[in-house]
């Protein structure tokens, strides 16, 4: 193993014993988070997942200050704390407003664009399990198409997933990066350089959940790593406007050996209603995505 | 996180197995090998894949590596992940050996 894990905080901040499932992706990114962002920091949640994960009154398995928030108002509470520390003179303190695809992609945009639009300087992470897995896996705006979800039970989901990080993209923000808990090391690197960059910072996080997409909870790490590999999800940063890989898929990229999406899908149980024209279909909707990466890492 | 604030009613405070023993989730149990786990035959910090990936932080990366089984839920991604596949996950109706 690199010597750089011996590089990682070693303090943990998320206590054993915590609500969340049996091999959940999100408590893996979550714990990698927080040992990236140390102390001097405060999370702001809607209701999803991770408020499950804090825990029920009076006792929280979490050692940094949460707030807990309305589905819609994620940002919009971030861009008040950030004022509320600003006016206290607390500046060094770090604001990380934490949602899930559902809060981000369908009801908490408005506040997060608008968050965006006047830069204000927090870090807005969105952990992507591709539905509203909380609630019991209902159809997301995330939802890759042909997965079943309780709101697509006989067709599967027919529209594609809406392509969030260009949407971030236009709003011309200081740092945006994608992240997968099955590489924390890169996870980390990009927590630790985004509490240091200002104004407003998005990272969106490719989180897999064994009840929602029907897998063994053993094969986490496996799915994440394999969304990656077959370029569904590809590792990137930008940078002021430039756009770079990093981790595996820089590797990928240099040496073009990306995997067929069907090694990704035929493990889940959500898409075992995919026929062979989905699949092509899926298939070079995934390559002309790498492909414009491609181009963009090239110009 | 001592100091309690009068205008704020509900606010919790850090607890170990705040969802209780969530051990008792568990079918399986991880239960390590010593004579094929890396830091306790090279005897030095290598490895600590199991501690890496371990979505409840409950294996201790020291040597020999420690899992306690009060909060370990069993999801088996140590198992998985291990390189030199000394994790083994034991039925938890039956014994170790």
């Amino acid at each position: 193993m690199p010597e750089n894990l011996f590089k990682i905080n070693s303090k943990e901040y998320i206590l054993p014993g915590s609500r969340a499932c049996q091999g959940c992706g999100l408590s893996l990114f979550y714990r990698y988070a927080l040992k990236a962002l140390r102390e001097n920091t405060i999370v702001t949640l809607p209701a999803c997942c991770l408020c499950v994960l804090q825990g029920l009154y009076p006792s929280t398995p979490v050692m940094v200050p949460a707030l807990n928030n309305s589905f819609a108002s994620t940002a919009a509470s971030a861009s008040g704390l950030v004022a509320g520390l600003r006016a206290l003179n607390k500046a060094d303190t770090t604001v990380v407003a934490i949602a899930g695809d559902g809060a981000t992609f369908d009801m908490g945009i408005q506040a997060l664009s608008g968050a965006a639009e006047r830069g204000t300087d927090f870090i807005y992470v969105c952990y992507d399990n591709e539905g509203y897995m909380n609630t019991g896996t209902q159809r997301s705006s995330a939802t890759p198409m042909g997965a079943l979800t309780t709101t697509t039970p006989i067709l599967t989901k027919q529209q594609p997933k809406k392509d969030f990080l260009k949407i971030m993209e236009a709003h011309n923000i200081a740092y945006i990066a994608t992240a997968s808990p099955s590489y924390p090391l890169d996870l980390y690197d990009k927590f630790v350089k985004a509490k240091k960059i200002r104004g407003t910072r998005y990272i969106h996080i490719h989180v897999p959940c064994p009840p929602g997409w029907v897998y063994p909870p053993k094969d986490t790490v496996k799915m994440g790593r394999l969304a990656v590999e077959t370029g569904l999800f590809p590792l990137f940063e930008i940078e002021n406007g430039k756009f770079r890989f990093t981790g595996r898929s820089k590797t990928q990229a240099e040496r073009g050996n990306r995997l067929p999406v069907i090694n990704y899908l035929e493990k889940q149980g959500r898409f075992r209603k995919m026929d062979a024209e989905q699949l092509s279909q899926f298939q070079s909707m995934v390559d002309a995505k790498w492909d414009e990466y491609l181009r963009k890492t090239e110009g | 996180m001592e100091k309690r604030d009068e205008n704020i009613s509900a606010m919790c405070r850090p607890a170990v197995g705040e969802a209780g023993r969530t051990g008792d989730w568990r079918t399986v149990r991880p239960v390590i090998d010593p004579t094929r786990c890396i830091p306790a035959v090279k005897r030095k910090s290598a490895c600590f894949l199991c501690w890496l990936y371990c979505p409840e932080g409950v294996v201790k990366a020291t040597i020999p590596v420690e899992i306690d089984l009060d909060y370990c839920k069993g999801c088996g991604i140590c198992a998985e992940e291990c390189p030199a596949k000394a994790i083994q996950m034991v039925r938890e109706d039956q014994s170790d050996e």
